[in-house]
């Protein structure tokens, strides 16, 4: 690892472990789970090249999976948090096959109509409880030991599969595979005709980043015990682009840092209401027309690092 | 009474006429989107945020303005295609030379921005918009009660797609458009002024999107949020008819319409999702859309 | 980190605070949440805010020496937006009671987390009854309206002044399963009967084929199991077919004035449906709708924002006398005392957190017949208290 990422790594592992010293550990642990469905994310799109106009779907499927197995079925935390995850897999998988066939603008637009028939199945499926979604999701208890009542050991939990997360997102993007798939977004026919299969690479890059977002989503169910349609609607999917691309795509740490400023945004700008909307829309529009590094990539490009 | 899957055949004609009438709507909308997408190569997602501006400035022309609904006919595309312009000149034109998924996502930051500005502004219980005295009340066809309006709305939409269609597909302006996207650099050694074409075809677009919202106020109720979840189907439609063919497009949303028809009254829940599903199985058989060509 | 403040009573502590004894913190803290930007910010909104500083104000909390502090935020019908802003608000800010909460699921999620933390919730804009069912909680009173009482004041009303062959138009997800649910087993017991339902997706802006199917039907009462735009559209496109002009008559399970409002008199005029407030039943009413208006530029009162007034002024007299803001105790205090204000009159709260008052059952005027601004509604039924809420014993609550 190169030593600017080493920092960057040291200084993001330093903030969160001290950090809910001083703020609302809710407030950080909504955000870790965040940080690690962009980074899913951008693992597509910034180095598969591929834009996914659907992973909210990724992040609900396994918000209800490991609700309903927690509440209904009474899993511990350790195999809900599984059983979203591998719900999220599952799916990937199988819209992966769809949507891989295709390219650039067709291939978002086959996850968004994917994205919205699993939306309105949700909105109609009785065990979502609809608009209602499943409330009074029981927290557990980890591994038979640890309480996860205590805010201190649930904060524990989530920051180390944030870690987990992110290192194997780190870990992915650096191994042969990664270098494939970096080959495969900057010039697809050549790398075919080096031999590689390349829709094989793309449908692996795809359930990879679908997974990841499931486990977030999963997590996510447990923290707030509640799981709703807002984590399947299209505008969620929205969110997670422009997480991505205000934090820098393509880079190691944009999305966390992405995630972060967005969420920070919502929360304080949450008693304006429609300022909200608006000011993410001012971001995109920004980042689009002058600032298309992000945040993170703009800082690596003036120090002249990776991050 | 004869019944066709159990549904009496003047119901089902009566259900297959609204289809129709939706139907226009989806053409004319998807018109505005395959025009800007076919010659462009821009995908707007700011379209359902223009849409909702077409029918709120209309309402604003009729309460403010005492303009009424007629007048707000000519006026309010021109008005709506002008911001087009505007954005297009100081924004779009800005990320031809960048791939095109850049283009998609500072529209849709757009139609944020838009519909959170109207948001703010006026609610979202709606506000309502008299239906032209003209063009109230209906007659009863037999197998159903047709609005007056209703059969306007076909017959316009109509009108308009023929003509657009026309325009674009036969006339020398038309084909200069398509030359022009299809190498610009060329067409510009010709003398022909490519960018300020782009320009206006961008502005008529979103002209065509505002003329279905004036439309649309008085049947719907004018609130910021009509556009938002119209605008995917909308783009479900162009998908399936080819994102680059006007002829597809309009095709497609006739028939979208009336599919759509049927279904509410075989299968109502799945109204919403039928339009997905058969957008997710024609991209994977043809996945330049029913009469696109693979560019 | 701050949410925005409204602070309201110019006394501070330097006033001999003998009621500050036990108040934690010496504040009354009172955080009003709901939809202040979407579907439903005129029906709740800044209007609620609005409702809860008047009852601050009329209850002479100043005077008294309390010291109370009104807090607001959007919710944005989110359920976990919601939950993060009430857990925040009762950790960090320390906010004793929530009131408002709009929107199902969310009010739900806040409702687990009161009762976690033994805080105190009073809901008037949310519908489910739930609340006061299988989801009923010590720290929860139910204020204005719910799922139940409408469909009963509605159905039962209409069935018995004639109105007994219905058809449904019904939104498809669980809200409006319910809402038809209800509906039909007080429709059936009251012996009409349904001549036919269709279910829409939610949010179709379309309703054109679904109201054929009703006009086919020939029922006298087309119930609309629906709520917001799927209600208002449904209403302006029935008026549109006719309906109304062919002779049949519209029943609205969840609308408010706002909605009446937001279409226009010559769309609404005929729609039967169940409210419980309505700024022109009396003198008194009137008279709170024009401090009301003053101060929310020119829009009128709706029974939401009714419910927040009349909740806040209820939690603050049982606050003084329990002499504490323990949320336990107080919703313990509310439900003891008998409720009485300008608004909804005398009532009482229920073991089980469901407050009882009248209700009325309302028909929209034609626009011939209306006087003034908001002159909207004529009375035509009134549901005595004890009858317009389901029964103690049917909601399944074990408190």
């Amino acid at each position: 690892m190169p030593k600017s990422q080493k920092i960057a790594l040291a200084v993001m592992t330093a903030f969160f472990l001290l950090a809910p010293l001083v703020l609302y550990p809710v407030f950080l642990m909504k955000a870790m789970c965040f940080a690690l469905f962009a980074c899913a994310f951008n693992l597509l799109i910034g180095f598969g090249g591929l834009l996914s106009f659907g992973h909210a779907m990724f992040l609900g499927t396994a918000g209800y999976a490991c609700a309903h197995a927690a509440k209904v079925w009474g899993f511990p935390p350790e195999f809900a948090i599984l059983f979203g995850t591998a719900m999220a897999a599952l799916l990937s998988f199988v819209t992966g096959l769809l949507a891989i066939r295709r390219q650039g603008i067709y291939f978002a637009m086959v996850t968004l109509a994917l994205a919205q028939m699993i939306y309105f199945y949700y909105l109609q499926a009785p065990f979502t409880g609809g608009e209602d979604g499943i409330q009074a999701v029981p927290r557990g208890i980890l591994f038979g030991v640890l309480n996860l009542s205590n805010v201190w050991a649930m904060y524990g939990m989530v920051f180390v599969i944030f870690m987990g997360g992110f290192l194997l997102v780190y870990r992915v993007i650096h191994s042969p595979f990664g270098q494939v798939l970096k080959a495969i977004r900057e010039n697809e026919p050549r790398a075919l005709s080096l031999g590689y299969d390349v829709n094989r690479y793309k449908l692996l890059a795809y359930a990879i980043s679908g997974t990841l977002a499931g486990l977030a989503g999963a997590t996510k169910a447990l923290v707030f015990q509640l799981a709703s349609l807002t984590d399947v609607h299209w505008s969620m999917s929205g969110e997670v682009v422009l997480m991505t691309l205000l934090g820098g795509l393509g880079t190691v740490f944009g999305p966390v840092v992405g995630a972060f400023i967005i969420i920070t945004l919502e929360t304080y700008l949450a008693q304006l209401g429609a300022w909200v909307t608006i000011v993410q829309g001012v971001i995109f529009v920004i980042c689009v027309l002058t600032f298309r590094r992000g945040v993170v990539g703009e800082l690596g490009n003036w120090l002249r690092k990776p991050l | 009474m004869t019944e066709i899957f159990g549904v009496p055949t003047q119901a089902l004609f009566g259900q297959l006429l609204i289809g129709l009438i939706n139907g226009s709507f989806y053409a004319l909308l998807s018109l505005g989107l395959a025009v800007i997408f076919g010659l462009l190569n821009i995908i707007n997602f700011t379209h359902g945020a223009q849409y909702m501006m077409g029918a709120f400035v209309a309402y604003l022309l009729a309460n403010k303005a005492g303009v009424g609904y007629w007048w707000a006919l000519a006026i309010v595309p021109v008005v709506v295609g002008a911001t087009g312009i505007v954005i297009e000149r100081l924004m779009l034109a800005k990320l031809y030379k960048l791939d095109h998924l850049y283009g998609l996502l500072l529209t849709f930051g757009l139609a944020l921005i838009i519909q959170g500005l109207f948001r703010n502004e006026y609610g979202t219980s709606g506000l309502p918009y008299a239906m032209p005295s003209e063009l109230s009340g209906g007659r009863n066809l037999g197998f159903m009660f047709l609005p007056n309006y209703r059969a306007w709305v076909i017959v316009a939409s109509l009108a308009i797609c023929i003509g657009t269609w026309f325009v674009i597909e036969r006339t020398k302006l038309g084909s200069y458009l398509r030359a022009a996207t299809e190498n610009p650099a060329l067409v510009q050694a010709f003398g022909i002024n490519v960018p300020r074409m782009i320009t206006l075809t961008y502005g008529f677009g979103v002209a065509l999107a505002a003329l279905a919202g004036v439309m649309a106020a008085p049947i719907y109720q004018v609130s910021p949020q009509m556009g938002a979840d119209l605008i995917i189907v909308v783009f479900a439609v162009v998908v399936i008819g080819g994102m680059g063919s006007i002829l597809g497009s309009i095709l497609t949303g006739f028939g979208l319409g009336i599919i759509e028809g049927l279904t509410k009254v075989f299968y109502p829940e799945a109204s919403n999702t039928v339009i997905f599903v058969i957008m997710a199985i024609v991209l994977m058989i043809k996945p330049a859309g029913l009469f696109g060509a693979q560019k | 980190m701050k949410l925005k403040q409204t602070i309201l009573a110019a006394a501070i502590a330097a006033m001999a605070g003998t009621a500050g004894a036990q108040v934690s913190d010496g504040v009354i803290k009172i955080g009003v949440m709901n939809d202040m930007s979407s579907l439903y910010a005129d029906i709740a909104g800044p209007g609620s805010v609005i409702a809860a500083r008047m009852a601050i104000e009329d209850f002479g909390a100043a005077k008294k020496g309390m010291k109370v502090e009104v807090l607001s935020a959007d919710h944005q019908n989110k359920p976990d937006v919601g939950s993060q802003i009430a857990n925040q608000w009762y950790d960090v800010d320390k906010v004793d009671a929530i009131f408002d909460v709009p929107t199902s699921s969310v009010a739900l999620a806040v409702n687990e987390i009161t009762k976690k933390k033994g805080k105190a919730f009073l809901v008037s804009g949310a519908a489910t009854s739930d609340l006061t069912g299988k989801a009923c909680s010590p720290n929860t009173i139910h204020w204005t309206y719910d799922t139940w009482m409408l469909a009963n004041g509605t159905g039962s009303a209409i069935v018995k002044t004639g109105g007994d062959t219905w058809f449904f138009l019904t939104s498809d997800y669980a809200f409006g399963h319910a809402l038809e649910r209800d509906t039909e087993a007080v429709v059936l017991k009251g012996g009409g009967k349904v001549l036919g339902k269709v279910r829409h997706p939610l949010n179709a802006q379309d309703f054109s084929s679904f109201l054929l199917q009703a006009q086919a039907s020939k029922a006298k009462i087309v119930g609309l199991a629906n709520a917001g735009g799927d209600t208002t559209n449904s209403i302006k496109q029935a008026a549109e077919f006719g309906i109304v002009k062919g002779g049949q008559s519209l029943a609205g399970m969840l609308v408010f004035l706002s909605d009446i409002h937001g279409l226009g008199l010559d769309k609404a005029q005929g729609l039967i449906f169940t409210e419980t407030f309505y700024w022109d039943l009396n003198a008194q009413t009137r008279e709170w709708t024009k401090r009301f208006v003053a101060q929310s530029k020119g829009k009128y009162p709706t029974m939401v924002q009714a419910g927040v007034y009349s909740a806040v002024m209820h939690y603050l007299k049982a606050v003084e006398a329990a002499k504490t803001d323990d949320g336990t105790k107080v919703i313990a205090q509310m439900k003891a005392m008998p409720t009485d204000d300008p608004l909804f009159g005398k009532g009482s709260i229920r073991k089980d957190g469901r407050k009882i008052h009248p209700a009325y059952l309302v028909e929209v005027k034609k626009p011939s017949e209306s006087k003034g601004p908001y002159d909207y509604y004529k009375v035509r039924a009134t549901i005595p208290a004890n009858e317009a809420f389901r029964p103690e014993k049917d909601g399944g609550c074990n408190l």
